[in-house]
This record gives structure tokens, sequence and C-alpha cells, in this order.
């Protein structure tokens, strides 16, 4: 974990150590690329107030990446496949979302339960499932993050034990297979830290703007 | 019949989960594909949405062998 810390800490400084320039070097200009991507998913959900959470939305995308990549290492262990971790992540998040919009709109912060635009009549109904819909998010979010890397790696660990335990000739299928796994084990590890973000500049959006 | 036997008759069970999230990924493909038809300079626009959705649709046929996983190790 903390290796997975060094990496990203340590890319961000040698970029901006050597002095920013106006015509960008290579990892430079990569780092801006990425930078502007998280800028872009800010943008769109979180509206005009997306600046304030940038650094913390750029390192969280980071951090889970890395985490997740650093798993496939042979012998490196995921972190981010014990639900612990990914509950703690998502726990956190709920509690910086429930501490920003109380912050921000006091005690008419309840009214977040209620849609807009619902007769009254229907409101007492409502409000029970709304308040069920908003304390399944953390749990969702942890599930998602916790179930896709363990998922990843237990099937890694049978098809891989298929191929040693078949004979020689029929060796290479599953171990194709293997191979395959692994490049989309990588793709899974970058597209579960986006929508991680994704989710959490979401939820910061609707906590600020309250429908 | 004992709950070990109960058990792994549950996990197996729990295969059928896989059937709402491929049903899903097909549904969001064959959309996906008819968008890019339509209106092929759309098709940047529409491919994250692709990728976020699949994530999101994935993650129920993960929750059903998550549910494996609890029943297969108590």
């Amino acid at each position: 974990m903390w290796a997975a810390l060094a990496v990203a800490f340590i890319l961000f400084m040698i970029a901006v150590k050597s002095k920013l320039s106006l015509a960008p070097g290579k990892l430079q200009s990569i780092l801006e690329l990425y930078l502007q991507m998280i800028k872009d998913i800010a943008d769109d959900n979180i509206g005009e107030e997306g600046d304030k959470y940038l650094p913390f939305i750029a390192s969280l995308f980071l951090f889970i990446f890395f985490c997740n990549l650093a798993g496939l290492v042979p012998g490196s262990y995921t972190i981010t496949s014990q639900l612990v971790v990914t509950g703690t992540f998502a726990v956190s998040i709920f509690i910086m979302t429930l501490i920003i919009g109380i912050s921000k709109h006091g005690g008419h912060f309840i009214s977040i339960l209620v849609p807009p635009g619902v007769p009254k009549v229907m409101v007492p109904f409502l409000v029970p499932i709304e308040l069920l819909s908003q304390l399944s998010r953390p749990l969702t979010l942890a599930l998602r993050l916790f179930g896709n890397m363990t998922a990843g790696h237990i099937l890694l660990g049978v098809i891989f034990g298929m191929a040693m335990t078949a004979p020689m000739v029929v060796n290479v299928l599953p171990f194709g297979f293997t191979v395959l796994l692994y490049g989309m084990e990588v793709f899974v590890s970058a597209i579960q830290a986006y929508i991680f973000t994704l989710l959490t500049c979401v939820y910061i959006g609707d906590v600020i703007k309250l429908h | 019949m004992d709950v070990g036997a109960a058990a792994l008759l549950a996990v197996g069970i729990t295969a059928f989960g896989f059937l709402g999230a491929s049903l899903g990924m097909g549904i969001l493909f064959g959309k996906m594909i008819e968008t890019v038809g339509r209106n092929p300079n759309s098709e940047p626009k529409v491919f994250k949405f692709l990728i976020i959705g699949l994530a999101l649709v994935e993650q129920f046929g993960i929750f059903s062998l998550v549910l494996a996983l609890l029943l297969l190790f108590r």
C-alpha cells in the first residue's frame, strides 16, 4: 500500500521538480492529460464548485488504480481485495458527503430524501425508500471494488490451477486463457478505479446540488 | 440433507446470477451499436457511457460470486 502511494507520489514529484514549462515534456503531458480527465469528471458531476475537490479526487483515483495494479505483480498482495479496506474507503467517502452536505445546507439537508416534483401524499412512502437508497451507496461502493478484485484473483487462481494439473498436451489452452485473463485484470483494475472516482463525484454533486 | 450438502447446492444455484448480468451487457452493446449506426459522430461520447454501464452491470454478476463464496466458506 505504501509502495502504491510512493509510486504515485514520486511520479508527480519528478514531473513538478523539473520546472513546469509551457511546452511540456513527455511525463508532464501525460500527467496533464490525466488531470484533464479528472477535471472533466468533476466538472460534469459537481458543477462549478468542482475545483475544491480536484486534489482529493485525483489522488483517490491514482491511489486505487495503483493499489489494484500492485496485486498483479507476482508474489504481491492486493489490499483492495479485502472488504475491510474498501469498506473503509466507502464509509469515509460517505461521511465526507454527509459533512459537506450538512455544512453547506444546515438542517435543510434532510430534504435530500424527498425527490422533487412528488405529490405530498406520496412523501411518507417515498422517504424510507430514499433513505434506504442513500444508505446503500457506501455498501455498493465497497462491494463493487472488493468483488471485482477478489473475483479476478480467484478466477486467475482457478484457471491457472487447471493449467498446472492438466497433462502437457492440453496445457496450452488454460495457460493462454490465463494470459488473456491477466490482461483483462489490468483493464478491470483501471475501470474499477475510474468507476469509484466517478461515483464519488456523483455523490458529492448530488449532495451539493440537493437534486 | 445436512448443511454442507445444502450449502453446495446453493452455491450451484447462485450461478444463475450471471444470467441477468450477461443479458444486461448484451442489451447495452446492442443499443451502443444501434446508436453508433444512426449517428457515427457520437461514438466517443457514447463509448464512455458504455464502459461505465458495463462495469455497473457486471457488478451484479460479481455480487452473485461473492454470495457463492460466502456460502462456500461458512
